[in-house]
């Protein structure tokens, strides 16, 4: 699986090519992330026809516009609700969430607790470069302590979220992590999370080279990919129990999976239930 | 038969029921099949009815995590094709706005129902005020055109929440439906007739996929939409787009997109306007009022021409875009026009716009009470006869 090759696999097939050129900085791995999704995509062989993609702002909102699919590009930190109306309206649409570090964790960090726990059946990217990169680099919550951003010139004093582990913690019924550095991994764990059948949230650590990585000279894209590669462990190698604030090395790979009941296949149970009973 | 099965047979039974409930009935008879919501008083009703009775017609009620969330729920149902309403009041209307300003320039039909309480802030949630008229048309950031519709009677609640998904899907708009708690939670009887009205569908996109522009406003500059599904695989954007739906600044493709967003609405105003007038071909004193308010202003109408005093009603039923020319055809006559309503002015200013320079009084109730009848008997009286 792991040696898995691309043959059968052309990008282009999914991508808008009249959007090309794509908006994307030199060495950002937001690019690898989307074509993980896309192969995953190819993989499971979803139509792209009743394929929705939502995407918030930011750097990972611009993504859904280059997809050759049902694309909705919605406001700051509210793609999960929107998808939420649009799934719960069309259970026969596979809708799928992309969104970045502060669209998910900061501005819609309540859609997030309350998608988790509801279980609606949803595939959500949580792209996470560490900064709010579209705006110029200011400090978003899941940057690391001591870095230096536009806002936090003194270096960063918040502690940083560990989004698996809140995740997990408001009932997500799948929770994963990989790098952008293994990208057939990646590609594996973001098949795993279209196919489970409630909600699903996959956070990719994807670097932000131009402005996160020139501000604390991090250097280039691939030092800091192979940095991140350095700094996980494989779930395989899990041993210890997670925080809510990350600890120094990074558990990847499928971290929480349950099979609680979806939510919309519940209430329309409920419902059924309810027709032939007297109101 | 129970009232929801009343509602979508058009039976033209007579129901006793408070205006919430008309609210919600009226939905279900507009063919809406997905509201999402967040408890507030005073609209919490529409929500708590919707809860109940969409399941009954293989529809989606979701309480979300808060007041964006629903608003955001609606559009995206809406994206899907579904017809959808959420109900809120004052403070929840403020958090909307920025999802309603996406509804506007996305052009996502949708209906959002603000009963309105006393304010600023969490004021007075059980007691009514008039006072989010111009929130209600401007609440949202940038330039961007809306529908905002007045009943006055549950009654009216029932046939306007009908008629404002009519013009949400006709228009492709959000059409906010906003009264009074007043009229919310007063119970009157009303005619639940709605399946005798043809209820209007969105114009679908349909045509060979190359040949389809998602903003392309035709002949009547309203764009058709694509069905999710349909196998156009359009995007949609908050982003200033060109007729392609994809993000543009080049500065005549905006200005042509943005052009015809805020003329189409003026295209269609003979669908969109709607206005009521009593004793105003005669009239001396006109009020002007809208809700409750108007309730009141009726009697005193009747009390004024009871004393052979010539004085009439101008009631605006769609208050945005407001109905400018059905106002100055209403006051033709007038030497004065009397506004009561409970605010510190905002449909005075409206009104002293339309009409230049006629002198326009006005009754500014915001106590958390509402005007009554002799409050504007009283003023009208003195105005009709030059004291």
């Amino acid at each position: 699986m792991l040696i898995d090759t691309a043959a059968d696999f052309d990008v282009r097939d999914y991508l808008r090519k009249e959007m090309m050129p794509h908006f994307l900085c030199p060495g950002c791995g937001h690019g690898i992330a989307l074509r993980a999704l896309l192969w995953a995509i190819h993989d499971l062989g979803l139509d792209k026809d009743k394929l929705a993609v939502v995407s918030g702002i930011g750097c990972a909102g611009r993504l859904s516009a280059y997809i050759d699919a049902n694309t909705f590009h919605v406001t700051h930190g509210r793609p999960l609700a929107y998808a939420t109306g649009l799934a719960l309206a069309r259970p026969d649409l596979h809708v799928v969430v992309i969104t970045g570090d502060g669209d998910c964790l900061a501005i819609g960090g309540n859609h997030l607790i309350h998608a988790c726990r509801r279980n609606l059946k949803l595939t959500c990217l949580m792209l996470n470069n560490e900064v709010y990169g579209m705006t110029g680099g200011q400090v978003s919550p899941t940057t690391s302590e001591t870095r230096l951003t536009t806002t936090t010139p003194l270096g960063n004093q918040e502690p940083h979220f560990d989004a698996c582990a809140l995740a997990t913690a408001a009932g997500a019924s799948f929770v994963g992590r990989e790098v952008t550095h293994h990208v057939p991994k990646l590609k594996e764990l973001i098949k795993a999370g279209l196919e489970h059948p409630g909600f699903a949230f996959v956070e990719i650590l994807s670097d932000c080279t131009e402005i996160f990585g020139r501000k604390n000279d991090l250097g280039s894209s691939p030092e800091m990919m192979m940095r991140q590669s350095s700094a996980i462990r494989p779930s395989a190698y899990r041993d210890t129990v997670d925080t809510p604030f990350r600890p120094n090395t990074l558990p990847t790979g499928v971290l929480a999976k349950n099979d609680r009941p979806e939510y919309g296949a519940s209430y329309r149970r409920a419902a059924a239930a309810r027709a032939g009973a007297p109101r | 038969m129970n009232a929801v099965d009343t509602a979508l047979t058009g039976k033209n039974a007579v129901k006793l029921i408070s205006g919430n409930h008309a609210c919600a009935l009226g939905a279900l008879a507009a063919g809406c099949r997905f509201f999402a919501g967040y408890p507030i008083t005073p609209s919490s009703e529409i929500a708590e009815r919707l809860a109940r009775h969409l399941p009954e017609v293989d529809g989606v009620f979701v309480q979300m995590e808060d007041e964006i969330a629903s608003m955001a729920a609606v559009i995206g149902a809406s994206m899907g094709g579904v017809k959808a309403m959420t109900a809120t009041s004052g403070p929840g209307f403020s958090l909307k706005q920025e999802n309603i300003g996406y509804a506007a320039g996305a052009e996502i039909p949708c209906v959002i129902v603000n009963v309105m309480r006393g304010g600023p802030s969490t004021g007075m949630p059980t007691r009514p005020s008039q006072a989010d008229l111009m929130q209600a048309r401007w609440g949202s950031h940038g330039d961007y055109p809306i529908i905002v519709l007045t009943p006055a009677s549950v009654g009216e609640i029932y046939s306007e929440t009908i008629r404002a998904f009519d013009l949400a899907e006709q228009c492709r708009s959000p059409v906010v439906l906003l009264y009074d708690q007043v009229i919310a939670q007063l119970s009157e009887t009303v005619a639940l007739n709605g399946a005798a009205h043809a209820s209007a569908t969105r114009k679908w996109a349909s045509g060979p996929r190359a040949a389809y522009k998602p903003y392309d406003g035709g002949s009547d500059g309203i764009p058709a939409m694509a069905r999710p599904g349909a196998g156009y695989r359009t995007h949609t954007t908050g982003l200033t787009h060109s007729e392609d739906g994809f993000p543009t600044q080049n500065p005549e493709a905006v200005t042509r997109n943005l052009s015809r967003l805020f003329s189409k609405l003026e295209r269609h105003r003979d669908l969109i306007d709607s206005s009521e007038t009593l004793h105003c071909a005669d009239a001396d004193v006109v009020i002007v009022a809208i809700g409750i308010s108007a309730r009141a202003a009726r009697r005193a109408v009747e009390l004024c021409r009871a004393q052979g005093l010539r004085v009439g009603l101008f009631r605006p039923i769609t208050l945005w875009p407001f109905p400018e020319t059905a106002l100055r055809q209403a006051t033709a006559k007038a030497r004065t026009v009397l506004v009561p309503e409970m605010n510190t002015g905002q449909l005075r200013l409206v009104v002293e716009r339309v009409l230049g320079g006629m002198p326009v009084e006005g009754i500014h109730l915001f106590s958390g009470e509402a005007i009554t009848p002799v409050d504007i008997a009283t003023r009208a009286m003195a105005l009709a006869r030059g004291t």
